[in-house]
């Protein structure tokens, strides 16, 4: 988990060109991800059987869901311990880098279906406009592809992606001349209640500040609440959240990550990581309310 | 003050995400679960915003232009006929 470290991805470091392949640009890579490129695990994991590197990685996933809930700080502390640099990367992980090194497209297409819009989303906060994201984005896939060898499983693949897509969205935002820190990239995005002052009942009122209009249950089969027009109402919700809060909600909700891994791929604090997934969550949650009331009506 | 009403409903949906994080100090979310327990309102917001992760979850796939998805598949072609496998 080299990317829980504050400063993994901070620094830029350059990439190594390979036999100068007209697409391999010069790109940055998050620290933490860039191994010598002949660490012990690679020969390693090669050589012995799939069992074995199953029941080898078991205790480190084991590790990694008991400190889920843990301090940032504790926890790096642990995940350092259990995870020393160049061990294996997990095994779903390693299935997935092998294939792609063995050039299996389908694994690539899904890996590229399950990530990219979220790419894009975290990318055109840092750049002039949605094509330079694209291009961005492109340009990440491509660093992934060539950085193979260098994945050491110390971030999930999908974080160690990540940290490379924060990297050229930020050079590439320097190169044009939009780049600033994300802690101090937008203005505060708003501040104030996250919920309609007006829900509520108001000072002087015998209860003040409890509920006045409360929401009302959805009460939806499961496949009304997963409807196609529910996803298409909440994507677009999602598509016009403040930059911030959408990078947050898409990487932590969208995608799955873990809160001290978003803090370190972004260089934020944890509290403010909270506040802007709050934020992002009670203005989607509202969405769905809205779209809940006027299906009823 | 009397059992779960040492938080309003007004304050309790402000820290939702610090109670789902499980980011809350003992104290709050005593004060947290105490109201859960007595209030509807609050205890709907709540499972709301589980809900609300829970579907936000779900729009990893299927938002991808088919455009940007070839472009991205020939990259991997041209990589792909540049290297030499698992060399």
């Amino acid at each position: 988990m080299g990317l829980t470290d504050p400063d993994a991805n901070a620094g830029p470091t350059s990439a190594t060109r390979r036999r100068g392949r007209p697409w391999t640009r010069r790109v940055t890579y998050p620290r933490g991800a860039v191994g010598d490129g002949n660490t012990p695990h690679r020969t390693g994991t090669r050589a012995i059987g799939v069992a074995t590197r199953l029941a080898r990685l078991t205790p480190m996933s084991a590790g990694r869901r008991q400190a889920e809930h843990r301090s940032a700080r504790f926890r790096f502390v642990e995940v350092r311990q259990s995870t020393p640099a160049g061990s294996a990367p997990d095994a779903a992980d390693a299935r997935l880098v092998q294939a792609l090194r063995d050039g299996d497209e389908s694994t690539f297409t899904e890996l590229v279906e399950r990530l990219t819009p979220t790419m894009l989303a975290v990318a055109v906060g840092y750049v002039p406009s949605r094509t330079v994201a694209e291009e961005v984005v492109q340009e990440t896939w491509l660093a992934v592809l060539t950085g193979l060898d260098r994945f050491e499983g110390r971030s999930s693949l999908r974080t160690w992606v990540f940290g490379i897509l924060l990297n050229v969205a930020r050079s590439r935002g320097v190169r044009e001349r939009r780049s600033v820190p994300f802690s101090s990239a937008f203005p505060e995005d708003e501040t104030g209640p996250t919920v309609d002052p007006g829900r509520f009942r108001p000072r002087g009122d015998e209860w003040p500040g409890h509920w006045a209009t409360p929401p009302r249950q959805w009460d939806l089969p499961e496949a009304a609440l997963l409807s196609r027009e529910v996803r298409t109402r909440l994507r677009a919700a999602l598509d016009v959240l403040p930059p911030r809060q959408r990078t947050v909600v898409h990487l932590r909700d969208v995608q799955g990550l873990d809160a001290d891994e978003v803090c370190a791929l972004l260089g934020i604090e944890p509290g403010n990581q909270r506040v802007l997934l709050h934020r992002g969550r009670a203005r989607l949650r509202q969405v769905l309310e809205d779209y809940m009331d006027e299906a009823r009506a | 003050m009397t059992r779960g009403l040492e938080i309003d409903c007004d304050e309790l949906v402000e820290v939702v995400t610090d109670y789902l994080e499980g980011t809350l100090d003992a104290d709050t979310r005593r004060r947290f679960t105490e109201h859960l327990e007595l209030c509807d309102g609050c205890d709907t917001y709540v499972e709301q915003m589980r809900e609300t992760v829970r579907v936000t979850g779900t729009l990893a796939e299927g938002d991808l232009r088919p455009d940007m998805r070839d472009k991205l598949l020939a990259a991997f072609r041209g990589w792909k006929a540049g290297t030499t496998p698992s060399a």
